[in-house]
């Protein structure tokens, strides 16, 4: 199966890669921002410093590879991948974790598949995925959001806990994020484990700071389709399909219930994924048929690798996976082309 | 090409001599089974987790590779055409179940590690292959010969991918030398990186595609680099015709 090509016409606009790339980057400032207002400095100093090495190590690479550095550099494609993966990981690991991850999301994921345009995984998510299989107690350590805890992680005890994780923190500030506490259900009613979690019983829909966070990306999010730096269907096919399983499982709360629409829709990475994920112009599909597709399928995957996978999130499994299927999706989805009524089947046989 | 000949080859065969410098450096280099033909994948990234059990595989698929080529060059002129991989399979699994027992009896705890991948070298390409390509046409010193060394190049791929995995999985290497070697090997764990918290990946099956893969890239790169070398060591040639050029640079 040859991989398609996207016929004329193009159309062209003002929307350079470097641009879409540092609105991108601006469109994450909410969300960094409830991420800083809950969790102290530490998502602040994940994002610099997965900046900081996405940088250096595209640098890297292209030196290794022959290619015009500055020019490349300046598509900020790096910057984006290191921001996403810093606002992805825990707050408060340690500083080597974050250097893993980025090298394989720039050097691995990206660069040994060709550099921007040609990677057919998203690299920050393949970063973030090593990091949960390879280590998995530091990348599920989250501290507890700051209305819980009364207290949030001085600068300097964020900068010793870059050396040596959640251990160089005062004690009882890590805890069970909601999609964890609902991971850990055993037969209880969905009430009681609201009741009995204190970051979900503390929490407005969907866990204190958690939803907050999400709401940011969400706004985010909006902004950017509010600048048409992608159109709408990917993240709607997900939500939707996020939305329409986790109702049709909610089960009224009983003890079976995977937990409530608002639970999946706004914790854990559902609204970063949502708009700045499943929106990657490389990894997703390119038809607007194809997109909803493609995003309809990573709300499936998501949901059922949290309420029956052995993860409590699953973003990042979700769209790795959809990102195999891309290519087929756009196979069979190819749009009508102008001057043509009905659009080409992909199992017709070329003239 | 070297054009030494056989020295054990009768003059009277009409089988073509068989260059064992060639034989060597195919097996090992440049015709290696895991590296370049990409056979017997399977439990080349099922069982390279540490060096112990690659070790023990490498062994057994050595074993194995020998003497089904020893077997088939035998036979080779009393097997039609129309039965030949069936009774190729068949010997195979035959040395396969030998060294199954042997495993069994002698390494019991690898055997049990091992598990499934034991009884699968029957079915691992590289061995089928030797015997159809080569020792179905060749004579018996030189099929024992590309057994032996397509063997060691199998096995020392699935040593250096073992060792990698381990080195990043555990931080150590030779670990539980005692499942092959006895009770005096349980002492031979290097270990290299004090406190460390185990890149799991590494361990786990795409640490294995990761580690194949950056085997493959490092053996072109050296392949690269040895034929830039010899290129520029090769006295050049004039070549063409010697007529006289009016224009352009002068050959």
């Amino acid at each position: 199966m040859a991989l398609m090509r996207i016929s004329s016409p193009h159309a062209t606009g003002p929307n350079r890669t470097t641009q879409v790339m540092l609105t991108v980057c601006l469109a994450t400032l909410p969300g960094l921002m409830a991420l800083v207002w809950h969790f102290g400095p530490g998502p602040l100093i994940n994002v610099l410093l997965a900046s900081i090495f996405a940088l250096a190590l595209e640098a890297l690479a292209l030196k290794l590879r022959k290619r015009p550095i500055g020019f490349y550099l300046r598509d900020g494609s790096a910057l984006v991948t290191g921001i996403l993966l810093g606002l992805a990981l825990p707050p408060y690991v340690p500083w080597w974790l974050i250097f893993v991850g980025v090298f394989f999301a720039i050097v691995i994921a990206k660069h040994l598949y060709g550099g921007l345009g040609y990677n057919p995984f998203n690299p920050a998510m393949v970063g973030y995925v090593v990091l949960l299989i390879s280590f998995p107690l530091p990348m599920t350590q989250w501290v507890l959001p700051a209305e819980l805890t009364q207290q949030t992680p001085t600068l300097i005890e964020t900068l010793l806990g870059l050396a040596q994780g959640t251990q160089g923190l005062p004690d009882g500030i890590t805890g069970a994020t909601p999609l964890d506490a609902f991971r850990q259900n055993t037969g209880e009613l969905v009430l009681d484990v609201y009741a009995q979690s204190p970051v979900l019983a503390a929490g407005q829909w969907a866990g204190a700071g958690f939803e907050w966070v999400n709401l940011g990306f969400l706004l985010g999010g909006a902004l950017l389709l509010q600048q048409r730096i992608f159109t709408w269907h990917a993240p709607v096919g997900m939500l939707a399909t996020l939305l329409l399983l986790s109702a049709l499982f909610y089960d009224g709360g009983s003890s079976n219930s995977a937990g409530s629409p608002w639970l999946h829709l706004l914790s854990g990475g559902t609204m970063l994924g949502a708009f700045f994920i499943v929106t990657d112009p490389v990894t997703s599909t390119t038809s607007t048929k194809g997109r909803l597709i493609f995003g309809a399928g990573v709300g499936l995957l998501v949901f059922c690798i949290r309420t029956w996978g052995n993860y409590p999130d699953a973003v990042a499994f979700a769209v790795l996976l959809m990102n195999f299927a891309a290519p087929f999706i756009d196979y069979y989805t190819t749009p009508r082309t102008y001057g043509h009524t009905k659009p080409r089947k992909a199992t017709e046989k070329s003239e | 090409m070297n054009t030494s000949t056989d020295q054990m080859e009768t003059p009277s065969t009409a089988e073509k001599s068989v260059d064992y410098g060639e034989l060597i450096r195919n097996g090992l280099w440049s015709n290696n089974p895991a590296l370049v033909q990409l056979l017997g994948l399977c439990p080349l990234l099922a069982v390279s987790g540490s060096v112990v059990n690659a070790l023990g595989l490498a062994l057994a698929t050595l074993l194995v590779l020998v003497g089904s080529n020893t077997c088939v060059s035998l036979i080779r002129n009393h097997v039609s055409d129309a039965v030949r991989l069936p009774v190729f399979v068949m010997i195979i699994a035959a040395f396969t179940t030998c060294t199954e027992m042997l495993m069994k009896a002698f390494t019991y705890e690898l055997y049990q590690i091992l598990g499934i991948f034991i009884p699968l070298i029957v079915t691992n390409c590289a061995i089928l292959g030797r015997a159809d390509a080569f020792a179905s046409k060749h004579k018996l010193i030189p099929s024992v010969v590309d057994g032996l060394m397509m063997g060691t190049g199998f096995g020392a791929v699935l040593i250096t991918i073992g060792a990698v995995r381990e080195l990043l999985g555990h931080g150590t290497l030779l670990a539980n030398m005692d499942l092959l070697f006895g009770e005096q090997a349980g002492n031979w764990t290097v270990v290299l990186l004090n406190d460390y918290s185990g890149f799991l990946v590494a361990i786990l099956p795409p640490g294995a595609f990761l580690v194949v893969g950056f085997l493959i890239a490092a053996k072109n790169l050296v392949d690269q680099k040895l034929k830039e070398k010899r290129e520029k060591n090769k006295i050049k040639s004039v070549k063409g015709s010697r007529r006289v050029r009016t224009t352009g640079t002068i050959s």
